[in-house]
């Protein structure tokens, strides 16, 4: 289908003050009177808050006041293992204790040197296996798991079935939680390759640039705050019931976040923004509070690390008949998430795996809070079973391409453990384009070729996210001077799909961009609801709500038309930002008469009656204030149905050198299905950027606890081995399949999150090809690995120990 | 109790000097409480985190004297203050050292090189992640090594001389300045002293708290490299996990001079081993005279990891201290 504007490359109006430092960042903002505020965090890992005495920090020149737990929470602590604003019950070191306000952030941490806050310490874990055995410590103050909606649990194994997990065997205890599909027993029956390994994944922090700091003050009544976030509405009506202020008093500004990856979607994982918010409250001035990159690491989150079992069987044909999952899942010491689960549901989907099980449990230890984070499960999962693909083909005598061919889920299939039918899905287009682009049949004869001390690895990996929400709501407005304002709560964390989903409602209204304003940046603009963004769904969740609103504002156009033109809605259509007679288009009207027109009306072309009954009450909010003011177009979008996924094939070559154990990417090609594309630049940005997160997933980066104390050994980005310009290669290759998703009216799905996944996924499996076809079972791969591995150097010294520890 | 990280500068004296006379006047007056700041990049952390705390710090580079790279009677003196990137861009370094121009080149960062200077990579202290937390180690006049402990997180540590103490020498210059048999120039207010660059630094066996010999009323000024082994056969390789802004897992810098395939001379340096750069003098013996060959390449490895005592999770740095070894023999 041609378009004026999707598909199309645009510059998205925050470009320029990016490039030239002129977008502010919540760190850019002052006001008059503003003072700065510090943390205390804890140092124990695990501990009760006993006493505080802050006597003399207060009496300091320049200290206007202190903010404890016992402020934000006169009634008690929740109960729970979610984020805390500040706490007297750390389970994490870095948790803050409390926050003081000074003069400038010196005088405020020579303030917190002189608070003496006495602890009595608890006994704290790092590795949730070893708080799973019997008499073994628990994170949490009531024991070591969190059950939803009941509370805090205890999970306990004897100390043989400890044991036995850690020698490599399927957990015998009972699981937490366990959900599955088809005959598994069949399934392994009837397999001509069945594979079972233990296996981990390193949880390791989010990243993000931007540290998590924000601004606060209170102006009649009303909270400004200026935060960091990846959604804007999103975050902004969680955000309000954080604070304790009503949703209409609370004014979010957010023009710009520097890097999210999951852990700024939702209000929950970033409630340390209540921190300067409370505190202003408290001493009546407005507070910055900026976080230090220390904090950044320690409060600011994890992925769920796995320690696990897997059993893969394939029939002879090569098709996976059964796959079984048994998935240990760090919780950290505050939140947790539903990788486990999502990772066995993302095997079923890739593969269409016949028969799949998962059991699992969610244990906490005393490390960072984990939560969400680019392809939370997804990606950690493709990467460990790619390489057991690649075993299994060379087993079966298949190529590795088309092992992954046979098992491709397309139109028509379903997939997960709920067998939910997909909106539509193209993976074997996108196989078979990356299989173009890579030259595979060429390439895979180099697989294994030496060279002096360097050996030549190929692989092929694959990504998946569920990609699209619905049930969210749209609103745009004109004036008379016909310009179109597309009102966006999408937030703006860089992938510019704030703009990008705007550009649906130019295209409804055939408006050209450089008459459009994306109306966005902060909550006071009166901003629909969105889904928070995650789960790279607010391409699709988005297009559909700006469609939405667009289309009603045509239809009413066409009404506005009609009644004082003559003649029916249906006779007339708009261009060239006219509505118009079709059979005649000189009988029409500009859209800025229109909007005059409809402004003079009022009513349901204003705002004012007759709105979609289902707004959020957010929405509502900001329709109300907007009533009367303009032209307005609304609409909340219905549910969908089906599960739209986002897809990703990337391919590699790589050079192994079995002397210094150091690999080079010397190609890599990722290939996109995500239906229409609707900016190709973006989509490029975000192959781009997920396959350098991809090369840290699979050979770099680390999340390191010291177990003797409890301490984050990694809190900054050398530490943390994060990839760096000259660890990635200098291009990566990119392409898109574009065939449009019929349950989105452009036809587009997202794809942020699939690009690390398949990235991951290839550089394993490569890895694993210049090894001879050696599988790790572990993501990272680290350099000091793979030469104990050709040294025959055995690391059964430290079985399952990559999680969060590994020295 | 551990601190946890400030990131804000404390209240501290700074001095600037703009001569030699003034920096070694303050040098001896502060002593130990005069913290020297070359590019600043081993001293803003533990300022920042409040995990040293110095009275004052004394900067110096606005001390043309100690800047630069020139000729002398027998080779070449380098300022202590003058840049990485200066000397890894250096002409006369290129062409008769490039062993030190190599090495200098894989410090860190660009942006690092460009404010880090030669003295700052050479007298950085340990990075062992226990130590620059603030820990109350053996280093940081505790009674205990964190690291070397059944639990201790000790992938980057020494192979080597432990004692008490398992950090290692982090630097890239340093292994190459040894390699180069430099001399290192040592001012205070009342005496000059020029040191071997191998014996400047020192192990925990000697001192548990210094990595090098420097008392605290003294300043590294300069780096003479003699002519010895200009122009010889270089050869350096670093090997951390990732290719830029990291310490190497075990480096390696080496000079030969070779005639007709035999090797007539060599010295070969490794560093990340041990607490100082550690010069491989047997290997050098067994292989000088010798024509080079695979086998004398690997019989070397072999022979450059005797006596290693790998911790828990350093084991692989034996196979990769071999390998280094190997490569730079086979050339």
């Amino acid at each position: 289908m041609a378009y004026m504007h999707i598909g199309k490359d645009f510059v998205p109006p925050d470009v320029a003050g990016k490039v030239t430092g002129r977008i502010k960042y919540s760190e850019d903002y002052t006001r008059e009177g503003m003072v700065y505020a510090r943390l205390l965090t804890s140092p124990i890992p695990h501990a009760k808050v006993v006493s505080i005495d802050a006597s003399e920090a207060l009496a300091m020149e320049g200290v206007f006041g202190i903010l404890t737990a016992d402020d934000v929470y006169p009634d008690g602590e929740a109960n729970s293992t979610g984020l805390k604003i500040l706490t007297n019950e750390p389970t994490l070191v870095g948790e803050p204790i409390l926050a003081v306000a000074a003069v400038d952030e010196k005088t405020a941490e020579t303030a917190i040197a002189a608070i003496t806050v006495t602890f009595e310490r608890l006994p704290f874990v790092m590795d949730p296996v070893d708080s799973l055995e019997e008499g073994g410590p628990d994170a949490y103050n009531g024991g070591n798991t969190f059950v939803f909606r009941e509370g805090f649990a205890q999970e306990k194994w004897t100390s043989d079935q400890v044991a036995s997990f850690r020698a490599g065997n399927e957990p015998t205890a009972e699981p937490a939680a366990e959900l599955s599909y088809g005959d598994l027993e069949a399934g392994f029956a009837n397999s001509a390759f069945v594979y079972e390994t233990p296996f981990t994944t390193a949880g390791y922090p989010h990243m993000s640039m931007e540290p998590r700091s924000a601004m606060a003050y209170w102006e009649d009544g009303k909270l400004y705050l200026h935060g960091t976030s990846q959604s804007l509405t999103a975050l902004a009506d969680g955000m309000a019931g954080i604070v304790g202020v009503p949703k209409e008093d609370l004014v979010f500004i957010n023009a710009a976040t520097g890097g999210g990856f999951g852990q700024r979607a939702r209000a929950g994982s970033i409630p340390s923004m209540a921190i300067p918010a409370k505190l202003s409250q408290k001493i009546n001035r407005p507070v910055m509070m900026r976080c230090t990159r220390e904090e950044e690491f320690t409060i600011g989150g994890a992925r769920q690390g796995f320690q696990g079992w897997i059993k893969l069987g394939f029939k002879q044909d090569g098709t996976m008949a059964a796959a079984d999952l048994w998935i240990v899942s760090d919780n950290g010491g505050k939140g947790g998430g539903g990788d486990a689960f999502s990772a066995t549901n993302a095997i079923s989907i890739v593969y269409q795996a016949e028969a799949v099980r998962f059991r699992g449990v969610s244990i906490g230890s005393n490390t960072a809070h984990r939560g969400a984070q680019r392809g939370p499960g997804e990606n950690q999962i493709a990467a460990i079973v790619s390489p057991i693909l690649d075993k299994a083909a060379e087993e079966l005598g298949i190529d590795r391409l088309e092992i992954r061919k046979l098992n491709t889920p397309q139109t028509g299939d379903v997939g997960g453990i709920n067998r939910q039918p997909f909106t539509s899905a193209y993976m074997p287009e996108a196989l078979e384009q990356a299989a173009t682009a890579f030259n595979w049949e060429e390439r895979i004869t180099r697989s294994r070729q030496r060279n002096g001390s360097k050996v030549t690895g190929i692989g092929i990996g694959q990504g998946y996210h569920n990609a699209g929400r619905s049930g969210m709501d749209g609103i745009i407005m004109m004036g008379p001077d016909g310009r179109l304002r597309v009102h966006n709560g999408v937030g703006n964390l860089g992938t510019y799909s704030y703009a990008s989903t705007s550009r649906a409602a130019a295209e409804v209204l055939k408006m050209p961009w450089d008459r459009c304003d994306v109306i966005t940046g902060r909550t006071d603009n009166h901003l629909p609801i969105t889904s928070p963004q995650d789960g790279s769904n607010s391409i699709f969740t988005n297009t559909r709500t700006c469609f939405g609103a667009a289309q009603d504002m045509l239809a009413k156009m066409k009404e506005i038309a009609a009644a004082d033109l003559g003649g029916d809605p249906a006779d007339y259509d708009v261009s060239n930002e006219r509505v118009h007679q079709i059979a005649d288009d000189t009988v029409g009207m500009t859209f800025g008469e229109v909007a005059q027109r409809a402004m003079e009306l009022g009513g349901k072309y204003t705002g004012e009656a007759e709105l979609p009954e289902e707004l959020a009450e957010w929405t509502q909010i900001s329709v109300s204030r907007l009533a009367g003011s303009g032209f307005m177009g609304v609409y909340h979008d219905p549910r969908h149905s089906n599960n739209p996924p986002g897809f990703t094939v990337t391919c590699t070559e790589i050079e192994l050198d079995t002397e210094t154990g150091k690999i080079e990417i010397l190609d890599m090609v990722s290939i996109a299905e995500c239906g229409t594309v609707v900016h190709p630049q973006g989509l490029k940005n975000q192959l781009v950027g997920g396959g350098v997160w991809g090369i840290g997933m699979s050979v770099l980066e680390r999340h390191l606890y010291d177990p003797q104390n409890g301490l984050p050994a990694s809190t900054g980005y050398w530490q943390s081995k994060i990839p760096t310009y000259l660890d990635t290669p200098l291009k990566i290759d990119t392409g898109w399949v574009d065939l449009p998703d019929p349950e989105n009216p452009v036809g587009a799905r997202g794809v942020g999150e699939p690009s690390m996944g398949s990235v991951s996924a290839a550089l394993n499996a490569a890895v694993s090809d210049a090894l001879d076809g050696h599988v790790f079972n572990a993501t990272p791969v680290t350099t000091d690995m793979i030469v104990n591995h050709i040294a025959g150097i055995s690391e059964e010294w430290v079985p399952l120990a990559q999680n969060n520890f590994r020295g | 109790m551990v601190a946890t990280s400030h990131d804000v500068m404390p209240d501290i004296e700074l001095y600037q000097p703009t001569d030699e006379e003034n920096a070694l006047a303050l040098a001896n007056t502060l002593g130990a409480d005069g913290w020297l700041v070359g590019g600043g990049q081993d001293t803003y952390g533990w300022l920042k985190d409040r995990n040293k705390n110095p009275a004052a710090m004394i900067e110096l580079t606005q001390i043309d004297a100690w800047k630069g790279i020139k000729e002398i009677a027998d080779g070449i003196e380098i300022g202590a203050v003058t840049t990485l990137t200066d000397i890894a861009n250096n002409p006369l370094v290129q062409s008769r050292y490039a062993l030190l121009a190599t090495a200098a080149g894989k410090v860190a960062s660009p942006q690092i090189r460009n404010v880090g200077t030669l003295g700052g990579n050479l007298i950085q202290d340990a990075r062992c992640w226990y130590y620059r937390r603030g820990l109350d180690c053996y280093r940081a006049g505790g009674n205990i090594c964190y690291a070397d402990s059944p639990e201790g997180l000790n992938r980057e540590h020494a192979l080597f001389g432990a004692s008490r103490c398992v950090a290692v020498s982090p630097s890239d210059t340093a292994p190459a300045l040894v390699a180069l048999d430099a001399t290192m120039v040592v001012a205070s207010s009342s005496r000059e002293r020029l040191i071997p660059a191998q014996d400047f630094f020192v192990g925990p066996e000697r001192d548990i708290v210094n990595m090098t010999v420097l008392n605290d009323d003294e300043i590294l000024t300069a780096v003479r490299i003699p002519s010895t082994w200009a122009n010889a056969e270089f050869y350096f390789e670093k090997v951390a996990d990732r290719n830029v802004w990291d310490f190497a897992l075990v480096n390696i810098a080496a000079s030969f001079k070779v005639s007709g395939g035999s090797i007539e001379d060599a010295r070969i340096v490794c560093g990340a081993v041990e607490c100082t750069p550690r010069r491989l003098e047997s290997v050098e013996s067994a292989i000088r005279g010798q024509q080079r060959s695979e086998e004398l390449a690997a019989s070397a490895g072999e022979m450059a990891t005797e006596g290693a005592r790998p911790l828990n999770y350093n084991h692989f740095k034996v196979p990769l201290m071999q390998n280094l070894v190997k490569r730079a023999i086979r050339g």
